[in-house]
């Protein structure tokens, strides 16, 4: 019988308990990389979240640091008051694209421009999943929801908005990421590109944001495995995987 | 107190609130300009580095408010100050605030409204103030202040009453307060321990987590919270605060709160040397409001009068006060005009003589 090699183990800073998400939503693989991350770097015990609105408000419940609600859509505001308090903690918000692409564009703009020194993570479903399904920002054409049975429609409602691009580009950025989570090589991927947010931010070298185009089975009224092949087909083309900002990167020159 | 003889500052009522804040160990300020409030962001943008604290003029009220719930959850003692379209953005806030149970201070240098209005003094916020004025079912602790030294004194201590209550305090001024200059005494105030350590968000190094959130989702969690909220509220009474001026003998109450009661305290002074049996009374809390010795006033058998510059809207919290006992009259001077103590004298003396 061949040795067993234990190649995983559990978070400590992931809380044992299931989730509320529903099968095949990827905000749990979401969590897990962020509280690996919180781990690997030594963190749990200096950091503060920030809860939004929508389906990921519950991250709370599930990763094992101190934690403040904010109203929808104002995280980066709410990680503003917390980071400038408290300069010696390492401040997170979790938002989905409702939250942070639509009624808090001017938080999240203007927190990334301000350079502040925390972390946001972005989960990108192209969706409301909380609430039932309906349309945001990041709806693609043609998707239909709730609010936009008939597919989203770009005389209508105007294109979905590409944030990594528009924070990318903002002075006060050093570092943007956009990854996926639909298979190992991108996992890994993500995982790498919040180590290094979160890294950013213990160094003092200011604003980090990592968007991950994610799932949302229930309202795309897919399977799971439909669900990730869409990701790869319809998403990633309109919202490519890669570097936004690297300001360190360019430091060193690379 | 400090040993040294105290220095005596003239300044506006704007700037005494900052000091206030300053000597009461604010350490972040979060604003963004509005007329007539502007010179506590313009001072708080230096003093706060000074004190080794933090000041964002944040790109909006909303923001700005939400700056505010994320220093108080880190326990910081932190203020933010506006003017009534400003106070209105930040009304979601604050609701969330009250929900988390969170201890800030807030500022409002009243204008007139609605809507734009104009940038001149006014009462017209105060249902917005006393009401709650965000979502749900909440209350602040509203301290009106009506000259600079109590501006300052007010602000202080607001401070101390939003950590003993884990609740947001309001300031409620209004233009005329903020722009007017008057000699003020600095002091150290008292000392007051916050134990903001024994909830605050610091990381949670040695203990378990801390979570701070207004969202309850668990059967009865939200009615529990509500309960609690409601006794924290009945508890409040106790800082009830008023000021009675010539009410012994009077005939007739004004009640009137701000820097409407300083002008009608100088049309009370004026009808008093012509022997008219005229006081005041001045509600400093706004929220609780000084039912008890109103209602004191008018079991000793006399008339009222409330005077506001708005269209009536304490005069509402007088007459719940009175309600078994009698009716209080009313005159509202407009958002819009600015009354002189002669204005009030045909008012008066009509309620005078009934």
């Amino acid at each position: 019988m061949a040795e067993e090699k234990l190649v995983f183990e559990p978070s400590e800073v992931l809380i044992d308990r299931p989730t509320h998400y529903c099968p095949g939503c990827q905000h749990g693989t979401a969590h897990r990389i962020v509280a690996e991350v919180i781990d690997e770097l030594g963190l749990a015990e200096n950091t503060i979240a920030i809860g939004s609105i929508g389906c990921s408000v519950f991250l709370y419940n599930y990763i094992n640091v101190d934690a403040v609600e904010a109203p929808h859509g104002r995280a980066p505001a709410v990680a503003t008051g917390v980071k400038r308090a408290r300069p010696d903690k390492i401040v997170f918000s979790y938002q989905g694209d409702g939250d942070l692409a639509s009624i808090g564009m001017a938080e999240i703009m203007h927190a990334a421009n301000r350079g502040e020194n925390i972390t946001v993570i972005f989960v990108n479903n192209t969706v409301y999943g909380m609430t039932g399904g309906q349309m945001a920002p990041t709806t693609m054409i043609g998707q239909a929801t709730t609010t936009c049975p008939g597919g989203r429609c770009e005389e209508r409602e105007g294109m979905p908005i590409k944030m990594s691009e528009i924070i990318g580009m903002l002075g006060g950025v050093t570092y943007c990421e956009r990854v996926a989570v639909n298979n190992v090589k991108n996992i890994n991927k993500a995982k790498k590109a919040v180590k290094k947010a979160f890294q950013c931010q213990v160094d003092g070298n200011g604003f980090s944001f990592v968007e991950f185009v994610a799932t949302c089975p229930t309202n795309w009224k897919m399977t799971p495995i439909a669900a990730n092949e869409r990701v790869e087909e319809e998403l990633l083309p309109y919202f490519p995987l890669g570097v936004y900002a690297d300001k360190l990167a360019e430091k060193e020159g690379k | 107190m400090s040993s040294k003889t105290p220095e005596r500052k003239f300044i506006k009522g704007n700037e005494a609130i900052g000091y206030g804040a300053i000597a009461a160990g604010c350490k972040c300020f979060f604003g963004y300009p509005i007329t007539p409030q502007n010179d506590i962001p313009e001072m708080m943008s230096k003093a706060m580095f000074e004190c080794g604290g933090d000041f964002v003029q944040a790109e909006s009220e909303v923001a700005a408010a939400n700056m505010l719930l994320g220093a108080a959850a880190a326990g910081v003692r932190c203020l933010t100050s506006s003017s009534s379209p400003g106070m209105s953005l930040k009304q979601e806030a604050i609701s969330y605030m009250a929900g988390s149970e969170l201890p800030a201070v807030l500022v409002n240098m009243n204008r007139g409204g609605p809507g734009l209005g104009d940038i001149g003094p006014a009462q017209g916020d105060y249902y917005q103030s006393t009401r709650g004025g965000g979502h749900g079912d909440y209350r602040l602790l509203v301290l009106a202040p009506a000259t600079c030294q109590e501006a300052y004194d007010l602000t202080m201590e607001a401070f101390d009453l939003a950590f003993k209550y884990r609740n947001p305090v309001m300031i409620l001024g209004d233009a005329i307060l903020g722009q007017m200059k008057e000699p003020i005494i600095p002091h150290e105030g008292k000392k007051v321990d916050d134990n903001a350590e024994t909830w605050c968000l610091t990381g949670n190094k040695g203990r378990e987590k801390r979570l701070i959130k207004s969202l309850f989702l668990e059967e009865g969690a939200l009615a529990d919270q509500n309960r609690n909220l409601m006794a924290k509220y009945e508890r409040m009474k106790a800082e009830i605060r008023y000021e009675s001026f010539e009410t012994e003998d009077a005939d007739l109450v004004i009640c009137a709160y701000g820097s409407i009661a300083r002008i009608a305290k100088s049309a009370v002074r004026k009808l008093r040397a012509q022997g008219k049996k005229v006081g005041l009374f001045r509600p400093i809390t706004l929220y609780p409001f000084p039912d008890e010795p109103l209602v004191k006033l008018a079991e000793q058998g006399k008339r009222f009068l409330t005077i506001e510059h708005n269209c009536g809207q304490m005069v509402d919290d007088v007459r719940l006060a009175l309600r078994t006992k009698v009716d209080s009259d009313f005159f509202g001077v407009m958002p819009g005009e600015l009354p002189n103590p002669d204005d009030f004298e045909e008012p008066i003396l009509k309620s005078l003589e009934g």
